[in-house]
């Protein structure tokens, strides 16, 4: 069983999922979903054992294009988020009613497999069309399942397609102009094309602006905080939890050595950039009034310090970065699912309208407080460790990116802290607030345990991804 | 060669079947009969022999009037393909002039002749002998709805724009005539070879550009598209945008191939502005009309822009060309379908009949959702890779800043392509929609299904072309 298996079960699972019908779509979701991780699981105990899991075939002659599917520790790590987390977004979508069932998750396990095929795939062009794929089904979940204003919305989503299908297309060209350079597409060609320092800089500024527009880093983040809001809860876990780590990983995996030298020039003007994100980023997040965008733009400052992360071009940098990745995507879902109960039994999304929760739902609270200090990287929370990782390597490049980076903790924990306690503390007021229900609890437990599980003990994560963040940074090293 | 002669003898026998009363079996017949021919050219494609050393086998007919390699074979194959499933529709949508049926059918087979020969001559007459066959049956074509004010006009305007272009190619064909003293291909471009000529061979060429230009509704030549479009009747806009676009950019680029040994610089200049104007102006005119056949006019506007980038260095597109038209027209062929249907019986086409399809119909609104994504250039649908290879050849030719152009074109193009998406899924219907036609949806779901498995196996086109 090599991983094009995983790829099979989801996009199988896509099509079942469709044709079950409405009543049993919302079952074979989670199941597919659910099979799909065990097979991760199954191909990560295989790749451990030292067996072959990638998948190779030619599927282009001229241009020569591969289906080649290369799993290493980072790749699977993240493929393993992905198919963990996508049965939990199902989960909390059992609450809900949705009209047109059956596409709705259907396209859920369709975007799952285009994420699962990005990080797998080794062929540029074959990663290009992964990555596109996965807008279609993220396009149509927030347009049709969306709330709010269907004017408003219309305007955040395609406004969001643009931006993102914009940024690729440079991606693409980048890709071509790097094929005509080898004749290849795959990335061990690519990391040697022997690239003079003027072809590095318009390549690395063809990836960045693919990233940069979906991590997002500042200017290009403007679609975010309306496209969070407006899509229905499982779009905006998708997005926030899943989707941007694509471009987080795609850093790691394809600008940094494929650009190494750009990349080693200008980093202070990228981490900047990074940096000015998280900053900005916190300050918005103070000011909001909506609970959803609250969470945006804290998302938007938490990846901001990623990215910086991965453009340290050190060890402590990478490591952070996949750790704080995998932690954000549990954490962030955690949130928006937070947010999302607390809608569904209120109508609405403005913080002045909560409150009092604690007194009706303490587990709920409880629950919710933990998310909240995870989020703002309290030690002993697996947050603590990416983000401490993070800002030790920023430290290691400039002092002042690790101050000004540390101010998502400082304005974090402050804009967090005063969020929990306007819609959980208070009068309970006239507001009846149901107790969570099983589910509900338990996939909150599921996402605790995880954070608190490897708060404590990072190590099998840490070092599984190591050695092979070693070897990428060594290929950046070697050609510096 | 014997495709040409069996597709003509179809259109006389469905004109003959008028007279004897066999209006019902007309149209099976002749989607039959164009199967029977589609065979037929894939056995004499095969004839030419696909695992010779020789990389392009001409085969001539009548002193070369007439010339077959896999070049006109392949695109006599796609034109059939389109053709029929053009005629599939013709019934379903002339059904209130049941009497015209074999008239409408028989002028699509002679405009498949004329496609042919446009992509299969040998000599420049026969070239415009060909184009013209073509011209004439899209002129009857638009002008086939008489109490419509609105179809005579497009009929009237399409015919005296396209006449005036056809004189300027026949001027063209004069001056490269002059030039070289012959009508032959082979011989023209022997000469070419030889060098040493006139400079008035030059402007030759540029004439033919500018006519050609024209019949392939390329900026600052496609004045007379969105009118001409809006006003013919839906199938027969079809039938222009896909079909005779896709024949004209054919035979341009074996024109051009042939007659531009190496392309030089000034020509190269030229198709870069005209190209480059073409995708601008399509594009962002497109982003503006409300009316669904005027969009997708420029939208096909902005196309041929793309389309003409091949003659930056044609002997190493030929296969990219034919990918492109092929993902273009079939891409085209589902949309006008869904949009047969959706107007059918409506006043105009604007952008809000679409409302609510996507509740309503799912099936045809996710034909059309796929058929626009795929001319938006959206990944795994024909038209990304048709975009892609097109790409990667013309970044070889190390013209990057146009390919930058198109890159942002393409971005443009989104915009208004989402709009009609955007109507289907967001918006509610207005008024009841009826069922939609058998014929429609199978034309439908065929050509999308076509598009998709080109874009999956994108070799099986690639490798026609050696």
């Amino acid at each position: 069983m090599d991983v094009s298996f995983i790829l099979i079960i989801l996009l199988f699972g896509a099509v079942a999922t469709y044709f079950v019908g409405d009543k049993l779509a919302s079952k074979a979701a989670l199941l597919f979903s659910t099979a799909a991780f065990a097979a991760t699981l199954y191909v990560i105990y295989r790749y451990n054992m030292g067996e072959k899991v990638s998948y190779l075939h030619t599927w282009i002659k001229r241009p020569r294009v591969l289906l080649n599917f290369q799993a290493d520790s980072l790749s699977l790590a993240m493929v393993a988020l992905t198919t963990v987390l996508t049965p939990i977004i199902i989960l909390t979508s059992f609450g809900n009613m949705f009209p047109k069932t059956k596409s709705f998750y259907a396209l859920i396990l369709f975007m799952a497999f285009a994420m699962v095929g990005t990080f797998l795939s080794t062929d540029g062009l074959v990663y290009y069309i992964f990555w596109e794929l996965s807008l279609i089904p993220i396009y149509f979940i927030a347009l049709i399942w969306g709330s709010g204003d269907a004017e408003s919305r219309k305007k955040a989503v395609v406004k969001f397609f643009i931006y993102t299908f914009a940024g690729s297309l440079f991606m693409l060209v980048s890709f071509i102009y790097l094929y005509t350079k080898t004749g290849s597409f795959l990335n061990v060609h690519l990391y040697n094309a022997h690239l003079t320092e003027k072809e590095q800089f318009w390549i690395f500024l063809g990836f960045f602006l693919a990233y940069a527009i979906k991590i997002p880093i500042i200017p290009f983040h403007t679609w975010q905080a309306n496209v969070y809001q407006k899509a229905p809860a499982v779009g905006t876990m998708l997005l926030s939890g899943i989707m941007l780590k694509m471009a987080l990983y795609s850093i790691v995996r394809w600008q940094l050595p494929i650009a190494p030298q750009a990349a080693a020039e200008y980093k202070y003007i990228f981490i900047a950039l990074c940096i000015a994100g998280v900053i900005y980023g916190s300050i918005l997040a103070l000011k909001q009034t909506d609970l959803k965008k609250l969470l945006a733009y804290s998302s938007l400052a938490h990846v901001g310090l990623i990215a910086a992360g991965a453009y340290t071009l050190t060890i402590d940098g990478f490591r952070g970065a996949f750790l704080q990745m995998i932690a954000h995507g549990f954490v962030v879902v955690g949130l928006f699912y937070a947010a999302e109960i607390i809608s569904r039994r209120y109508n609405t999304g403005e913080i002045a309208d909560m409150g009092g929760i604690r007194t009706q739902s303490p587990k709920f609270a409880s629950m919710f407080m933990i998310l909240v200090m995870a989020s703002v990287a309290l030690p002993l929370t697996f947050n603590f460790i990416g983000e401490f990782e993070v800002l030790y390597s920023l430290a290691q490049t400039n002092i002042w990116f690790a101050v000004f980076g540390g101010t998502t903790i400082i304005l974090g924990a402050f804009y967090m802290l005063r969020m929990f306690q306007q819609v959980m503390l208070g009068d309970k007021g006239t507001k009846v607030f149901a107790d969570i229900t099983f589910g509900e609890g338990f996939v909150f437990a599921l996402i605790i345990g995880v954070l608190l599980f490897f708060g404590v003990y990072p190590s099998p994560i840490a070092d599984f991804i190591t050695p092979d963040l070693q070897k990428v940074l060594l290929q950046i090293n070697q050609i510096n | 060669m014997n495709t040409l002669i069996a597709i003509a003898g179809l259109g006389i026998l469905c004109l003959i079947a008028e007279i004897f009363n066999l209006r019902k079996a007309i149209v099976p017949v002749t989607i039959i009969g164009l199967l029977a021919i589609l065979g037929l050219n894939v056995s004499e494609y095969m004839d030419l022999g696909l695992n010779t050393a020789i990389m392009e086998r001409n085969k001539g007919f009548y002193n070369n009037m007439i010339v077959n390699n896999s070049f006109s074979m392949a695109f006599t194959g796609l034109f059939i393909v389109l053709t029929i499933f053009l005629v599939a529709m013709t019934p379903e949508f002339h059904k209130e002039h049941k009497a015209k049926l074999s008239d409408f059918v028989a002028i699509k087979l002679f405009l498949l002749a004329g496609a042919i020969a446009m992509v299969s001559f040998g000599n420049l007459a026969m070239f415009f002998l060909g184009i013209e066959v073509l011209s004439i049956s899209l002129y009857v074509l638009a002008a086939s709805e008489p109490k419509n004010v609105k179809s005579n006009e497009a009929g009237m305007k399409y015919f005296l724009m396209g006449a005036f272009a056809s004189g300027i190619i026949l001027f063209g064909i004069a001056l490269i005539y002059g030039a070289t003293g012959s009508f032959d291909n082979a011989t023209i471009y022997s000469a070419v070879l030889g060098g040493d000529l006139p400079g008035w061979f030059f402007i030759g060429i540029v004439m033919l550009t500018i006519g050609l230009l024209f019949k392939i509704a390329a900026a600052p030549f496609h004045m007379w598209a969105p009118d001409v479009y809006e006003g013919s009747p839906a199938l027969n806009t079809a039938t222009m945008s896909t079909l005779a676009k896709v024949a004209a950019m054919a035979a341009f680029f074996k024109l051009m191939r042939s007659l531009n040994h190496e392309v030089s610089a000034s020509y190269v200049a030229i198709i870069i502005t005209v190209s480059i104007l073409s995708m601008t102006v399509g594009n962002f005119m497109a982003l503006k009309q409300t009316s669904v056949k005027r969009m997708l006019a420029f939208s096909g506007i902005s196309h041929a822009g793309f389309m003409l980038m091949v003659l930056l260095n044609p002997p190493a597109m030929t296969g990219v060309l034919f990918y492109y038209a092929s993902a273009y027209a079939l891409a085209g062929i589902a949309a006008f379908a869904v949009i047969l249907y959706v107007t059918a019986n409506k006043e105009n086409e604007e952008i809000y009949q679409f409302n609510g399809l996507g509740k309503s119909n799912p099936v045809m609104a996710a034909t059309l959702t796929l058929a626009l994504l795929s001319m938006a250039g959206i990944p795994i649908l024909s038209g990304f890779f048709a975009k892609f290879f097109l790409f990667s050849e013309v970044i070889k030719t190390g013209h990057i800043a146009i390919v930058i152009i198109a890159i942002v074109n393409s971005i443009v193009s989104v915009g208004y392509y989402f709009k009609l998406i955007l109507a289907m899924y967001s918006k509610d219907a207005t008024e009841s929609t009826q069922k939609a036609p058998m014929a429609y949806s199978i034309v439908a779901v065929l050509s999308i299904l076509l598009t998709i498995a080109i874009g999956l196996y994108p070799d099986a086109l690639l490798g026609l072309l050696k």
